[in-house]
């Protein structure tokens, strides 16, 4: 006889009880996890919506009496967030079509197609992966300022548009596609830029989701190198102009957070609507398609 | 994969023109990779033994750049032990608690969906903003962080006092970590739920006719069988704390008295205020090496605890 746990020596109502209270144990522990998790953005909401005399007070009010909408308009207005919010899209959209098309095109040739060199060069991509950006900050910045794109959305959009990950995690793909597909249509007389098309980017239809919407958050996000490369306040992006309001209205808490919420609004709403593709694209393309 | 590579030798036959078709596909993405990585790296390379300022010619320093940081420059130890600490403070945090989360989230419950999707949404927010926000969160003086600590000391008669989290030289850090932790614990919590997910419910069932207890068998089947997810994530978590920037920039501004400040940040000033672009190259390298050293380390260390399937 095995040794019986205690478990089944418990009658099977007492088990029932153990698994519902280990249940509401579990939702409890979840339950205090996402209030943490979620009181950074319940009270940046409730800041952003009241009259400064509301804002200092103890106990701290949660409600707020009065609700000033005007904040929004206030924090807003103060700075071109419109024209942030234009550099910020434009950027990040371009980036990603830039690394969509480039990376593709290089994974194809690195899986595909038979030539000299083909393995030292890919090996040197990877090996690029290994260097940290802050080494590349530097020189890049230099680059961008001998080309005279300081200011200019070729220095915003270019240094960040090519990327040994996504062309790795496009060749791990490619890799997976069946040879005979493209045999099939070479037979048909396909070129090569057809094959890669019509065959291979047709399959590889996820892993390009999964990169756009990574590549396009990351962008969306990136601070350190626009921070580096603008100067001009119609040149920023979004989190770059966010950090240069908070230079200027450091102690206007109600604006501060209006802006926060004005930063942060699109991409949580496309979140919610579309969280199982955002968090499938960060997780894959975060693991490097493991 | 020896089917394609046949193939690929056939279609060489077929196809003369290959050879130069592949430097076509591969043109695009070359040439930006040339100029925006690879050259870099080359004229970061070279520029780390200078001494420049963007207005006077460059002079050639030999390693003087790193001799001074290693021996004279007292703000870039500094800030070399931050940034450790801020590698030592995030990485645990984020690998414990989002193991933590992703076996507690990986049972039939309900409501499930709703918690993964709290727990992730701050990965893809925009570290200014929610730093910023932080900044608020935490203050001692009017953060609703305070605000609660204050409440239960009311409550209780207990006589505690919000720590100023932001102001003093001790705590700077952990509030620049519990920013980090808090924003990218979900991020690890979704990658573990993919871990444990492969983890074959049959070795569990083993373990139970056994007799093994649930704690018995997290620690003998989940903890081995989640190893080579813990360890990729050691292993980009760590490099990512390494290279914290944004993340005290927005939020206390490297302060007080440098107390928060990171190495990004201090290749920021060097560069981009001081106009010391040598020194900062100097102090990019200096990094690398030390991440990469840390990474070998890693990869070293793991033949001791990381189970892999055969």
């Amino acid at each position: 006889m095995n040794l019986k746990t205690l478990e089944t020596q418990k009658s099977p109502k007492a088990v029932k009880m153990d698994r519902k209270l280990q249940r509401g144990l579990l939702h409890l522990f979840l339950m205090i996890v996402s209030f943490i998790m979620l009181t950074p953005f319940l009270w940046m909401l409730s800041t952003s919506l009241k009259f400064p005399n509301e804002i200092f007070t103890y106990p701290p009010i949660w409600i707020p009496s009065k609700i000033r909408w005007e904040n929004y308009f206030d924090a807003f207005n103060a700075v071109p967030f419109g024209r942030y919010y234009f550099n910020s899209i434009l950027v990040a959209l371009s980036v990603t079509c830039i690394v969509l098309l480039t990376s593709s095109l290089a994974a194809y040739a690195f899986s595909r197609l038979k030539f000299r060199g083909r393995e030292i060069l890919f090996i040197t991509y990877l090996a690029t992966l290994m260097i940290p950006f802050p080494v590349l900050l530097i020189p890049n910045f230099l680059i961008v300022r001998e080309f005279g794109w300081h200011d200019t959305y070729a220095a915003l959009i270019l240094p960040p548009a090519f990327s040994a990950v996504a062309t790795f995690l496009y060749r791990q793909a490619f890799r997976g596609i069946p040879p005979e597909l493209d045999d099939a249509a070479r037979i048909d007389g396909a070129s090569s830029w057809r094959i890669w098309w019509n065959v291979i980017m047709p399959n590889a239809g996820p892993v390009t989701a999964a990169l756009g919407i990574f590549t396009f958050l990351g962008n969306w996000n990136e601070f350190l190198w626009p921070l580096v490369v603008t100067n001009r306040a119609e040149m920023r992006t979004i989190p770059v102009g966010l950090s240069f309001f908070q230079g200027q209205y450091s102690v206007q808490w109600e604006l501060l957070m209006s802006a926060a919420v004005i930063a942060l609004l699109p991409i949580v709403v496309i979140y919610l609507f579309a969280q199982k593709w955002i968090i499938r694209g960060v997780t894959i393309s975060g693991m490097g398609g493991r | 994969m020896a089917k394609p590579q046949r193939i690929d030798s056939q279609w060489k036959h077929w196809n003369p023109q290959q050879q130069s078709e592949g430097y076509l596909f591969l043109l695009p993405s070359l040439f930006g990779f040339s100029t925006f990585v690879i050259i870099p790296i080359l004229i970061s390379l070279a520029l780390s033994f200078t001494e420049w300022d963007l207005i006077r010619p460059v002079s050639f320093a030999g390693f003087g750049n790193y001799y001074e940081l290693l021996t004279a420059d007292r703000i870039f130890l500094k800030v070399a032990g931050n940034t450790l600490i801020y590698v030592i403070l995030i990485v645990p945090g984020q690998l414990l608690l989002g193991l933590i989360l992703a076996v507690a989230l990986n049972q039939s419950l309900r409501g499930i969906l709703c918690y993964r999707l709290v727990i992730f949404m701050p990965v893809i927010t925009n570290i200014v903003a929610v730093a910023i926000v932080f900044q608020f969160f935490l203050n001692r003086d009017f953060g609703i962080a305070s605000g609660w600590i204050w409440q239960i000391a009311d409550a209780t008669g207990w006589p505690v006092a919000p720590p100023d989290w932001l102001n003093s030289q001790e705590l700077s850090k952990v509030a620049v970590a519990m920013l980090t932790v808090w924003k990218n614990v979900g991020f690890s919590m979704m990658i573990y739920l993919a871990g444990l997910q492969s983890v074959p419910d049959s070795l569990y069932d083993a373990a139970r006719v056994d007799g093994a207890g649930n704690w018995q068998s997290f620690f003998h089947i989940t903890l081995p069988m989640v190893s080579p997810t813990t360890f990729f994530l050691l292993i980009i978590q760590m490099i990512g704390a390494f290279q914290l920037f944004a993340e005290p920039y927005v939020l206390t501004r490297g302060g007080p008295a440098q107390s928060s400040l990171s190495i990004v940040q201090y290749i920021y000033q060097n560069a981009f205020e001081y106009g010391l672009m040598g020194k900062a190259a100097a102090i990019a390298w200096l990094l690398f090496v030390v991440i990469l050293f840390m990474t070998l380390v890693q990869f070293w260390l793991q033949r001791r605890w990381v189970h892999y399937e055969s």
